[in-house]
């Protein structure tokens, strides 16, 4: 586990280190219901970090907050060393503009769970759609990347045809390619699996698996356990809004030392 | 109009086809002017909606519920008669245009809201998500998709236009049924003509679905099957 972050370091920390993202002390609450109760984290660079957790005790929230889909209730989140949602000093602290989340949204990819392509889109188009028109790329040097994306994906034979008519694991492929079109620093994976019929989970976790490979740095929420096991430099283990547990794979899914741990795992085996 | 000189036989009813065929005009035009302005006046209402603030929201709100909740007929009254007693005079035909323009708008308005509403949140979330402005997720992902859902309720309210627009034959605007009521006072002949004015309507109102249709499948191919 790196070093806990000192309380004061609230002004831009990181910059020059390998730090790619940074929580300090994030809360995030949902009316009364407070699903992160403190969570402080860091990811560095090339880092594969995966988040295991009962539903609803607050993993995917933490994805959400570090690209500002959700917008924290208390604490700061940086990314590349920069904070994300809020700008100026202390005391002329304000939130940021449309404009400025955008910007900081290019440098991290989402992959989610209902994969979200656009249906109106061809694959070609929704792999071209972002480069295009937040980066102003020229098409044929969008389309050219997007092929690119697709070969690497498997599925340059697919450029031209509409997303209803993918498979689960082609879709989720697809916006894999999408969201690495931007070329982010980090990328962030919701439960990439979890609306897979099972014979599909293992394309999608293939390409994942290069991307780690590649050095990507990449979070991610899973029950793909095995897949933890082997991609992951760290297993975070949250339960009821906070960190309870964090370690190399092998150590904290062999060794759980928490009860609650222990608990979630033998559930997961059960289930298989 | 005098009744001095009225055909008779075939010819009675190719001169009430005839009138009532001329009224017909009248009647698209009015349809097309009131269309158009509802369309971008709700284009404009719902973008409030969509990007206003707090003010901006209670405004189209209140435009939506008012203009919702009042007749056409009073509605036309009020900017026909009503406006003529502080000096604005207007004409039949803008004053009719205007009218079921202002109605037609905030059934738009509603119609557009329901279509941006109908297109999932992962959709904006996934082009926020690659650096997308909340205008660019607007203007590249939500409206097109938004526009294949509110295509079948466009053409319900094209229609409840065309329909409308016999309210504005109450200020004398020359459309099918104020030359329907017309030739009844010159001819008698009130089951005769009003049947030719369904006739009428229809000869406009089937067109304007099969058109409506046509863009359906055509909005539908290009999203889809292209």
């Amino acid at each position: 586990m790196p070093a806990e972050p000192a309380p004061d370091r609230l002004a831009a920390p990181g910059a020059g280190t390998r730090e790619i993202v940074r929580n300090e002390k994030l809360r995030k609450s949902f009316g009364d219901l407070e699903v992160l109760k403190g969570v402080d984290l860091v990811v560095e660079q090339g880092e594969k970090v995966v988040l295991i957790g009962r539903s609803g005790s607050g993993k995917t929230t933490i994805l959400r907050c570090i690209n500002y889909l959700e917008r924290p209730s208390a604490g700061a989140i940086f990314v590349n060393g920069a904070r994300i949602g809020r700008v100026g000093a202390d005391g002329a602290e304000r939130d940021m503009t449309d404009a400025e989340i955008a910007a900081a949204r290019v440098e991290i990819g989402m992959v989610f769970q209902r994969f979200n392509l656009f249906p109106h889109l061809s694959v070609l188009e929704n792999v071209t759609i972002g480069p295009m028109r937040v980066r102003g790329t020229p098409r044929a040097e969008a389309e050219a990347m997007g092929r690119d994306l697709l070969r690497k994906v498997g599925l340059e034979d697919k450029a031209g045809a509409y997303p209803e008519r993918l498979s689960g694991g082609q879709q989720q492929r697809v916006a894999i390619a999408r969201s690495l079109a931007m070329q982010p620093r980090l990328m962030l994976f919701d439960e990439p699996t979890s609306s897979l019929d099972p014979e599909l989970v293992g394309e999608v976790l293939r390409v994942m698996r290069r991307l780690a490979k590649e050095g990507m740095t990449m979070m991610i929420v899973t029950h793909e356990m095995a897949f933890a096991e082997e991609v992951a430099d760290r297993v975070i283990f949250i339960d009821g809004g906070v960190i309870v547990e964090q370690g190399p794979p092998g150590d904290l899914l062999r060794r759980p030392r928490s009860p609650q741990l222990q608990l979630f795992l033998q559930s997961v085996l059960e289930r298989r | 109009m005098t009744a001095l000189a009225l055909p008779t036989g075939v010819d009675l009813h190719l001169y009430i086809l005839g009138t009532l065929l001329a009224g017909a005009g009248v009647t698209v035009v009015c349809t097309a002017g009131a269309l158009v302005l509802s369309v971008a006046a709700a284009a404009l209402l719902a973008g409030l909606q969509s990007f206003g603030g707090v003010a901006a929201r209670v405004c189209v709100f209140a435009y939506v519920e008012f203009f919702r909740a009042i007749p056409v007929l009073a509605l036309l009254f009020i900017l026909y008669f009503g406006l003529a007693t502080i000096g604005l005079k207007m004409s039949p035909m803008p004053a009719a245009i205007l009218g079921l323009g202002l109605n037609g708008a905030a059934y738009c308005t509603e119609i557009f809201r329901a279509g941006i509403l109908a297109v999932p949140s992962g959709q904006s979330e996934a082009a926020r998500a690659i650096g997308m402005r909340r205008w660019q997720v607007m203007r590249w992902i939500v409206l097109p998709q938004a526009v294949r859902i509110v295509l079948p309720a466009l053409t319900n309210l094209a229609i409840n236009i065309l329909k409308n627009t016999s309210v504005a034959s109450a200020v004398a605007a020359p459309e099918i049924m104020f030359l329907a009521r017309n030739l009844v006072n010159e001819t008698y002949l009130s089951p005769q003509i009003y049947l030719s004015v369904c006739l009428v309507y229809l000869l406009i109102s089937v067109p304007m679905m099969k058109l409506a249709g046509w863009l359906e499948t055509r909005v539908g191919v290009t999203a889809a099957k292209r």
